[in-house]
């Protein structure tokens, strides 16, 4: 448990998801702008692709996060900041579940199925229905924004450790050791 | 629905032998494929005049008549841009039509129908098979049938881009068709 570092699979799967979250939001923000349009149709395909990849990617990281844990907070940090940060990860987890399922809960209630990369196709989890296509959409955005303020907040604290308390925070999320 | 039956009721008598269709066990339904992904439409408003006797094919015929704007999809966005002049414009052309009086049988309760398909301007001769069994005093009529959208210009411009909408859409027919 006193690891001083995250394991190399952790890493890999936290700067995967980091790109691919970052891509997503804002694929999900532009094609919320465009009118119905073949280009719409790709760039949705595309950001229904990347969001389910999130999800299977996160269910990978929890996994990963019950077999080798997390190494310890820096001992500088008051019970309050360590309960903040725990807080944070515990939120960071829910949303990157519940945004790309409730995509694909409304993908689903909109009647159009998800296709992995055209060929993959993916069951359908509720039945079509306009109105909780409706309702999903609203909870999609409120979270997607909600992850996206998480991610904010979670940036600037790292590079707070980085840069303020120079804790060598970061460092544990890196394959190579200093 | 009522309406159509009603208009076919009135219709009857000048249709004394034709059969009249069951419209509430009637469908004109339709799957094109958007990025993979199947997506189901439908056409809710049509008029089948429609006379078949598998016993008797040379004397069989069929037309009918679909009211585009009665299109169906899963989003209302999508019902409003299939309304537009890139795919079927309806307020040029409110009406799509079959007509056809070629059959030909290819098994038993097996055929093939050959006849005229108009749609958005544009006639095209297509052959559909299709089944037929009779239940009581119905006949049903089961079919599917591929069609190139482009070559009805349906989804024109940007939309010829058959990597995002194929241009195979398939048609599902299921006629009920009570006999007089
Ligand atoms: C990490 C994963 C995901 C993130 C960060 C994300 C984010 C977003 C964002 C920011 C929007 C725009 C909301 C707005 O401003 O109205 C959006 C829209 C949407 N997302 Fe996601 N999403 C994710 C996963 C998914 C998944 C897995 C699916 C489906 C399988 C999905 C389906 C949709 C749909 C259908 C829309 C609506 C687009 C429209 O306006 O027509 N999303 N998403």
């Amino acid at each position: 448990m006193a690891a001083k570092a995250y394991a190399p699979l952790q890493v890999c799967l936290h700067w995967l998801m980091a790109v691919l979250i970052v891509a997503t939001f804002a694929g999900g923000v532009y094609v919320a702008g465009l009118s119905l349009s073949p280009a719409k149709f790709r760039y949705l395909a595309w950001h229904k692709w990347a969001g389910f990849a999130v999800l299977l990617l996160v269910i990978m990281r929890l996994a990963a996060r019950l077999r080798y844990g997390a190494p310890a907070l820096p001992g500088h940090m008051s019970p309050l900041a360590q309960g903040a940060a725990h807080a944070g990860h515990l939120a960071l987890y829910g949303l990157m579940l519940a945004v790309p399922l409730t995509g694909w809960l409304m993908s689903s209630a909109k009647g159009i199925p998800l296709v992995l990369f055209t060929v993959v196709p993916v069951p359908d989890l509720v039945a079509a229905n306009p109105e909780l296509a409706e309702r999903l959409a609203f909870w999609h955005t409120l979270l997607a924004y909600t992850l996206a303020a998480f991610i904010g907040l979670h940036v600037l604290a790292a590079l707070k450790h980085h840069y303020l308390d120079r804790d060598g925070l970061l460092f544990r999320m890196r394959l190579r050791q200093p | 629905m009522k309406k159509q039956i009603l208009a076919l009721a009135l219709c009857l008598p000048l249709w004394a032998q034709a059969q009249v269709l069951d419209a509430t066990a009637s469908r004109l339904d339709f799957t094109l494929t958007q990025m993979g992904v199947p997506m189901k439409g439908s056409f809710r408003a049509f008029k089948a005049e429609v006379n078949f006797d598998p016993a008797k094919l040379a004397a069989s015929r069929a037309d009918i008549r679909i009211a585009t704007t009665s299109i169906a999809l899963p989003a209302a966005d999508a019902v409003n841009e299939a309304k537009k002049p890139d795919w079927f414009d309806v307020a040029r052309y409110p009406e799509a039509r079959f007509v056809a009086g070629q059959f030909k049988q290819l098994a038993p309760e097996r055929f093939e129908v050959r006849g005229k398909l108009t749609l958005k301007g544009v006639t095209r001769e297509i052959a559909a098979p299709f089944t037929a069994k009779v239940q009581g005093k119905k006949l049903l009529i089961d079919g599917v049938l591929p069609v190139s959208r482009l070559a009805f210009n349906i989804g024109d411009g940007s939309w010829r881009d058959t990597e995002t909408v194929s241009d195979i859409v398939k048609l599902n027919f299921r006629l009920t068709l009570i006999q007089p």
